[in-house]
């Protein structure tokens, strides 16, 4: 078995390292793309008011 | 001690102007640990003698346990801090814990029933740690349905306040009553999670790796916040002439 | 001058429960209810069913505390009185600890007695059923304090009594564990002692920080 192919296989146990490892990218990119989303849509509405010059509206 | 000069840092605009600076380089860092910490543990580590290459889960679930107790104590310390000082980014802070908090307390217990699977022979063992840590899930899982159920923004965070300082406060009574438990139902098992020693070729990956998801954690935490800035400051003078940056 | 406060609001929470005596049974028909759901469940085979007896009754238990804690504030929040009282600068940890007392009152200690009968239904041998009871003695009262904060916490808010249910559970589980291990023990002939002082313990902790996290969360409902 080639370096790489044993690598892949993990001594029998691929499916739950990989899995485990593949989970986690998931989780922590998750992470990191649903707030840049969320902040992309607060700067978004901040250029809008902007435009709009409803930026002095009392909603706090 | 005067503690005026902290008070700048408190203060909403500096935040936002501090995520802004600090972020990149610590995505940077927090790139950088992953690689060495993955490299190490899953290339050069030698492996296991009884669990063989099974024991590489270990490189994501033991940090993920680890963070998911220390973002708990962060959750609760800057809700505490928002409840006493009434301060605005304490709260931000708090409420941005909670769904990080959870994400690495369900990634702990699906790591660890992976693995486990392999050594136990099924998904799921009543183990003190594993059982400790869902109940956690589910001390994250209620500040954040707490946090949704409220329109005011400031009185959900200070609400999540409470119910996290009352979880932390239980959270080492929990662990006790959990243990005492375990070992009344299994007899004294020694969780194959607890390693008495380790070989220092496997040990150095794990603390790049707790390093790696520690560093990951600061960096989340400050984009979460920038949002949360814009939101709550939004009439303020600093936001209005701030710097939109051009692409989106 | 305290002692007037919590007369004060144990009399009215008991003048209210007099006034509405059927709503007042509801812990003690839910609790009588969870517990027959076990024959159903798992059938009459009395052996089994005396194995997993203390168990039920203290599921049973914790769940009619949790969902009867959903109105212990409610009436308050619903009429104005709440606002005016945390306005009014009342000393809130007191009446936290007195609306505890009334949801023990009218909750805790009934579902106490009622789990006599309860736990003979269920075949619970005679010297377990002693233990079970001063377990559940100790518990009841943790439950009532913890519950009360967590009552404060969420009263008025969208998700009602699930979403206080759902917060509450994880709390009380220290409180489950030690009261069935105690009756578990008590089956098997061992000394139950560990179990009483960690509960007692825990019903010091509740009753020295419970009053002041209620205090704090009708505060900032309030708000």
């Amino acid at each position: 078995m080639s370096g790489l192919d044993a690598f892949l296989h993990m001594g029998g146990y691929a499916v739950y390292v990989w899995t485990s490892y593949g989970l986690a990218l998931v989780v922590l990119a998750l992470n990191v793309l649903l707030p840049r989303r969320a902040e992309r849509a607060a700067l978004a509405a901040l250029a809008r008011r902007r435009e709009l010059g409803t930026i002095d509206d009392a909603q706090a | 001690m005067n503690f005026a000069f902290l008070h700048k840092y408190a203060s909403l605009m500096h935040a936002y102007r501090l995520s802004r600076t600090l972020t990149p380089w610590l995505a940077g860092l927090t790139l950088a640990l992953f690689a060495w910490g993955l490299v190490s543990g899953l290339v050069f580590a030698p492996a296991d003698y009884q669990q063989g290459e099974s024991f590489r889960i270990m490189y994501v679930h033991v940090p993920s346990a680890w963070m998911s107790m220390f973002v708990y104590v962060t959750m609760a310390a800057a809700g505490g801090a928002a409840l006493v000082w009434k301060l605005k980014l304490a709260e931000i802070v708090a409420r941005a814990c909670a769904p990080l908090g959870a994400s690495f307390t369900f990634l702990a217990l699906v790591t660890g029933s992976l693995w486990g699977k392999p050594m136990w022979g099924t998904w799921w063992v009543w183990d003190a740690r594993l059982t400790s840590e869902l109940i956690l899930l589910f001390l994250y899982l209620g500040v954040m349905a707490l946090h949704g159920a409220f329109d005011d923004r400031r009185a959900a965070a200070r609400a999540g306040a409470v119910l996290s300082l009352i979880g932390v406060v239980n959270i080492p009574i929990i662990h006790f009553s959990v243990e005492w438990w375990s070992t009344l139902h299994q007899g004294a098992t020694v969780t194959k999670f607890d390693k008495p020693s380790i070989h220092i070729d496997m040990l150095i990956p794990l603390l790049v790796m707790i390093a790696a998801f520690q560093c990951y954690f600061f960096w989340n935490l400050l984009v979460r916040v920038r949002a949360q800035i814009l939101e709550y400051d939004r009439n303020a003078a600093w936001v209005r002439e701030l710097d939109l940056p051009t692409r989106a | 001058m305290s002692g007037d406060v919590v007369a004060a609001v144990l009399r009215r929470e008991l003048l209210r429960a007099a006034r509405n005596q059927a709503e007042a049974l509801h812990p003690l028909l839910f609790f009588a209810l969870v517990i027959l759901m076990f024959p159903f469940a798992l059938g009459t085979d009395s052996a089994l069913l005396s194995r997993i007896a203390a168990g039920a009754v203290w599921v049973a238990a914790l769940l009619a505390a949790a969902l009867s804690l959903e109105s212990l504030f409610r009436a308050d929040y619903a009429d104005g009185t709440l606002e005016v009282l945390v306005t009014g600068g009342a000393p809130l940890a007191l009446l936290g600890f007195a609306k505890a007392l009334a949801h023990w009152l009218l909750s805790g200690l009934p579902v106490l007695v009622l789990a006599v009968p309860a736990g003979l239904a269920l075949d619970v041998p005679g010297a377990v059923l002693g233990v079970l009871l001063a377990t559940l003695a100790l518990g009841s009262v943790v439950m009532s304090l913890v519950g009360s904060a967590i009552s404060a916490l969420t009263v008025g808010l969208r998700g009602g009594g699930l979403l206080l249910a759902m917060l509450i559970l994880p709390l009380y589980i220290p409180v489950l564990i030690f009261g069935a291990s105690a009756t578990a023990n008590a089956a098997l002939g061992l000394p139950v002692t560990g179990e009483i002082y960690f509960l007692a313990g825990l019903v010091v902790l509740a009753v020295t920080l419970a009053p002041w996290a209620t205090a704090a969360a009708l505060r900032i409902r309030m708000s």
